[in-house]
């Protein structure tokens, strides 16, 4: 080894030493030619090697601009607008233009954009930290005439661009519980995969996000070259690559807007609400939750502030209560009962059953009224009989056995009715409500551990039964049908296509029509009659028929319920009304269904009178 | 009459040939790089690539002049240029403009000249003056000595500019000095100090968990390596060496390890006291992780523009890269990246062939002449050409650290463009004398 190493040093350095002074010109030109193949190699190696130089080189040259569509518009049932895009302006910043320029004086550009000089310096230094070189905003959705404003000062501030995009504006501010919100992309949004980038906008609840993929329309990608300061220079290939934008489709709603702001009009400074139906085909006519907002107050710079001011009211504004309240139905469950009772032929419309005070109670004076007269009267030991002859009629000799299997017959058949079920689920967010069934008594008591007499209080629409205003409406609709109704619905068209399929499916309650007669014939006795609880809602010129409702509420006063449907004979309109804490049915739920009604069917308001009691009052109503 | 014809028929048409294409290249390249997105305005004078045009035309006229000018002229004034070259460095210390943190240039006006692009024929016809002297080889101390010194003079005043990249093509002049007899070792003993440098550089940037001491820089370990090396090999030498060589060899050895130990400790230190921009800039050739992203900028662009073109290349006018100024300095330093972007891996090598080509022809011109001055004069000018080509070329592909220094004949810049020229044309003039030369 050491011999080796000896022998290969001598050569080396006699080579060197020994070599004739013109042979040297081949070491330098081999150290040349070593250096130039060297460099081939390199290129080699850079150039067709694998691609991460190019795709480097392509991602630093390269840049995506998405165009955004126009999102659609959401209309009413006869196309005046609900929501609507105006233009806004984002302010940029990029605050390497403004250090190349000599800096930026922010007190000069706080008082002109009139933002307080500290939340502007926060935005800078935001901007400054995710991207020098790039814009980032720093103030965002200024409105249209704000803007207008500022915009002959921008030129002043370098770095300071501005960007237009559209917001949405809900003018009216109707019906914003089932519009929905439409704001900026969360986190969750971003991980999707629906390809949300961050900063873009999406609907997050109601109609804006139920046909969200529908009315954001497609995007249009412009590829463009950029230069060192990410400037767009100029299309990417001729913009082969390019792509216009598709706008959203419109969604048009089966709301009718007069009678919705009408609606929110008598509602304000009411907590309630307000659902009007057409029964012929199921198509929502109005849907109001009060008290209310607009979405354009949850729009803008300030929408965290609002958001948490709404939050924090205590008559939950942005709770919406028309779909999402659940409300003992009261009285107007006892019309149910008739109609399952004759149905199953316990009664017959003649049959008169005592007014037994000792068993529950009543009010009013009667003491042996038929079917008819115990609507009217609302008479509560009538149904808890009637309810007794359903659920404990003798089927077995344990009375335990006889509730549970009477039962067991009983629930489904409410449910047909839509009770404690979603209607179709067509009103995305709609709470079922609950329709008590013998697996809820067996786990709340036990099985055989309860009677009819347990659970008696069902039979007047107290106890366990929980409904929505809408479930109510719905009612409304199959008395107005005479048995059948068309899952509720709020959608009429979309881009023009017509109403997406599916939305209006028959629902029959499997009722004889026959029975349905002397129900109808005692809701319009509510109304018309002169002892009926909701005179109220008569509509001068229309019959209307209806049943009042006074929900209990524990220690508090109890909720204003009316449903009504009108005219008697192909009805047009079927509702119902909910007025928190203002004491009996035909008090207050009364008139403003009527007011309802007349202006829908006759487009004006006659009732004057009662139109303007209904606006004076407000929560919460003066004790009886 | 007939003796000036003569000259122009040996005028080595194939290095004309050879130039004039790089100037025409060049000038393409740098109107491609100038021009950015606009489409590009041919008669624009007043751009770098009209004002590269009229340069071009400037230089040829130089060339006829020089083709026209005794070769004996630059024989005998060698010394005079030298001066003036060393005054005018010495003077462009004092009065010359700031541009990039160095003082390199003379303002006049709209035009800057910078006077160390014609100091490098200076140097180089000094060299060839004392090596053509009599019988003045490189075999006394006396020669070597002012050989040194006509390299170092210009060598150091361009680094006190600081231009660091001129300083290195006066350097490769040692080139010339092999080839006129210094001895190899010198060669052998550079490229062990390249790699010791190298190896400093990076095991002075990783740590090592020592026994005892603990955590400490690796280069510990690299001096350790040494010693031990120097060491096994003091031992060795009984054994390998004839006795007569064993004191020479054992002084070689123990001088050798204290040069190694003192390059070594003076490239960590040296480093460690560089500007953080500089001392990033060489981490970051070497592989080393610098947390500062912008560190690589430079050659992250010029990678990416010249990795992009692909086998042939965006297309003359048709690189984004060259077009939106990605890349610093491509009209002057990086002026490879254009080519490599907008024409490709073969024009590329194309460009990379041709410097190859030039530098071979320019070594048959040396090998082929009687007088000793013409040769040792082109050696010289293949040393400058040469280390030219290995720094700019080899900084444009991330192979040397990012040093500014230009292209021969490609870079936009009137200096180095007649600093080129008058390098090659002195030579082209004094080998068409060649059969005119007594011995």
């Amino acid at each position: 080894m050491g011999a080796l190493f000896d022998g290969f040093l001598h050569l080396a350095i006699q080579t060197a030493q020994t070599m004739n002074l013109k042979e040297r010109q081949w070491v330098i030109g081999g150290i040349i030619l070593l250096m130039s193949v060297i460099f081939i190699g390199r290129l080699f190696q850079l150039q067709l090697g694998p691609s991460a130089w190019k795709d480097y080189a392509a991602r630093i040259t390269e840049e995506r601009e998405i165009i955004d569509p126009a999102r659609g518009m959401i209309l009413d049932r006869n196309g005046e607008v609900f929501l609507t895009n105006v233009p806004s302006y984002d302010l940029l910043f990029t605050p390497r233009q403004a250090r190349l320029a000599g800096g930026l004086d922010t007190m000069a550009l706080s008082q002109t954009i009139r933002l307080d000089t500290s939340e502007l310096r926060a935005a800078l230094a935001k901007a400054d930290a995710y991207a020098s070189y790039r814009p980032s905003p720093i103030l965002k959705q200024i409105p249209n005439y704000d803007y207008a404003q500022i915009s002959g000062e921008l030129w002043r501030f370098p770095g300071l661009q501005s960007k237009r995009r559209s917001i949405r504006t809900n003018a009216g501010g109707l019906a914003s519980h089932l519009l929905g919100e439409y704001r900026e992309t969360d986190r969750e949004d971003l991980n999707s995969g629906q390809g949300y980038r961050l900063g873009d906008y999406k609907g997050k609840s109601g109609l804006e996000l139920e046909w969200e993929t529908r009315l954001r329309g497609k995007r249009g990608i412009k590829y463009h070259l950029v230069d060192v300061r990410n400037d767009f220079r100029e299309p990417l290939e001729n913009g082969q690559f390019d792509s216009l934008p598709t706008s959203g489709e419109n969604v048009t709603t089966t709301l009718d807007m007069d009678l919705q702001a009408y609606g929110e009009r008598l509602m304000g400074n009411k907590r309630g609400a307000i659902v009007a139906i057409d029964p012929q085909t199921g198509e929502v006519l109005a849907l109001v939750s009060a008290p209310s907002y607009s979405t354009d107050f949850l729009t803008g710079k300030n929408r965290g502030a609002h958001y948490t001011e709404l939050l924090q009211d205590p008559s939950k504004p942005l709770f919406n209560r028309a779909m999402r309240a659940t409300y003992r139905p009261g009285s107007i469950f006892k019309m149910i009962q008739g109609l399952i009772a004759l149905d199953e032929g316990v009664i017959t419309t003649n049959s008169r059953i005592v007014c037994n005070r000792d068993i529950i109670g009543c009010h009013g004076a009667h003491s042996m009224d038929n079917l008819e007269q115990a609507i009217v009267h609302s008479c509560n030991p009538y149904f808890h009989e009637v309810m007794k002859r359903m659920v404990q009629g003798g089927r077995s000799d344990n009375i335990f056995q006889d509730a549970s299997e009477g039962l067991a017959l009983w629930s489904p058949r409410i449910k047909k009715f839509g009770i404690g079920t979603d209607l179709g689920g067509h009103l995305s967010g709609l709470r079922s409500g609950s329709v008590p069934d013998t697996t809820l008594y067996n786990r709340m008591y036990g099985k055989k551990r309860w009677a009819y007499s347990t659970i008696y209080s069902i039979s007047i629409g107290e106890g366990e039964l929980l409904t929505t205003p809408v479930h109510m409406a719905n009612l409304a609709v199959i008395m107005a049908n005479r048995g059948w109704f068309i899952t509720p619905h709020t959608v009429l068209d979309i881009g023009g296509k017509g109403k997406p399929q599916s939305l209006d499916s028959l629902v029959e309650t499997g009722v004889d029509p026959a029975a349905f007669r002397p129900i109808i014939q005692a809701m319009e006795a509510v109304v018309a009659s002169s002892e009926g609880t909701g005179t109220k809602a008569r509509v001068p010129g229309i019959t209307v028929c209806g049943k009042t409702g006074t929900v209990q509420n524990g220690e508090r006063a109890t909720h204003s319920v009316f449903m009504a449907f009108a005219p008697k004979e192909n009805p047009r309109i079927a509702l119902s009304v909910y007025v928190e804490n203002a004491g009996s049915g035909g008090d207050w739920a009364a008139p403003i269904a009527s007011l309802m009604m007349e202006q829908f069917l006759t487009g004006s308001i006659s009732q004057v009178e009662k139109e303007e009691h209904i606006l004076e009052s407000t929560y919460p109503f003066p004790e009886h | 009459m007939r003796r000036s014809q003569s000259v122009g028929q040996r005028i080595d048409w194939l290095t004309v040939g050879i130039v004039a294409t790089m100037m025409i290249l060049g000038w393409l390249n740098v109107s491609s790089a100038t021009a950015g997105a606009s489409p590009v305005d041919w008669l624009d004078w007043g751009s770098k690539q009209g004002k590269q045009l009229i340069w071009i035309l400037v230089c040829g006229v130089l060339a006829v002049v020089i083709l026209n000018i005794e070769g004996e002229f630059f024989i005998r004034t060698s010394i005079l240029h030298y001066v003036i070259n060393v005054v005018l460095l010495l003077t462009v210390l004092i009065i010359g403009k700031k541009v990039g943190g160095a003082r390199s240039w003379f303002g006049f006006g709209s035009i800057s000249i910078q006077p160390s692009e014609f100091a490098k024929p200076a140097a180089a016809l000094l060299l060839a003056w004392l090596l053509s002297r009599g019988d003045g080889k490189l075999r006394d101390l006396k020669t070597l000595v002012q050989s040194i010194a006509i390299v170092g003079i210009p060598a150091a005043l361009t680094l006190l500019q600081p231009d660091a990249g001129t300083t290195l093509v006066f350097g490769g002049l040692i080139f010339t000095l092999y080839r006129e007899g210094l001895s190899g070792n010198v060669l052998i003993a550079g490229f062990c100090a390249l790699l010791i440098t190298v190896a400093s550089i990076l095991t002075g940037a990783a740590t090592v968990d020592y026994p005892w001491i603990g955590e400490q820089s690796a280069i510990g370990l690299l001096w350790l390596i040494l010693i031990v090396f120097c060491l096994v090999f003091w031992q060795l030498i009984p054994n390998i060496v004839v006795p007569r060589n064993r004191r020479r060899v054992r002084n070689t050895t123990w001088i050798s390890l204290v040069a190694a130990m003192l390059l070594s400790t003076g490239m960590h230190t040296g480093l460690e006291q560089l500007p953080r921009h500089q001392r990033e800039r060489v981490q970051v050739l070497f592989g080393i992780d610098v947390s500062n992203p912008d560190a690589d900028y430079n050659i992250r662009h010029a990678k990416a523009a010249i990795g992009s073109g692909g086998l042939s290349g965006k297309g003359f006018l048709n690189g984004p890269m060259t077009a939106y100024g990605f890349v610093p300095e491509q009209e002057t330093d990086f002026i490879f990246c254009t080519v490599g972007e907008e024409w490709g891996f073969l024009g590329s090598t194309c460009v990379i062939i041709l410097f190859t080509v030039l530098l071979f022809r320019i070594l048959a011109i040396a090998e082929r002449q009687r007088s000793d001055f013409t040769r040792v004069y082109a050696y010289g000018v293949v040393s400058i050409l040469f280390m030219h080509y290995l720094i700019n070329i080899g900084m444009v592909l991330g192979l040397a650290p990012v040093i500014g220094i230009p292209l021969p004949f490609f870079s936009a810049g009137g200096s180095s463009l007649m600093g080129f020229t008058l390098l090659v044309f002195i030579l082209l003039r004094l080998d068409a004398e060649r059969v005119s030369v007594l011995r």
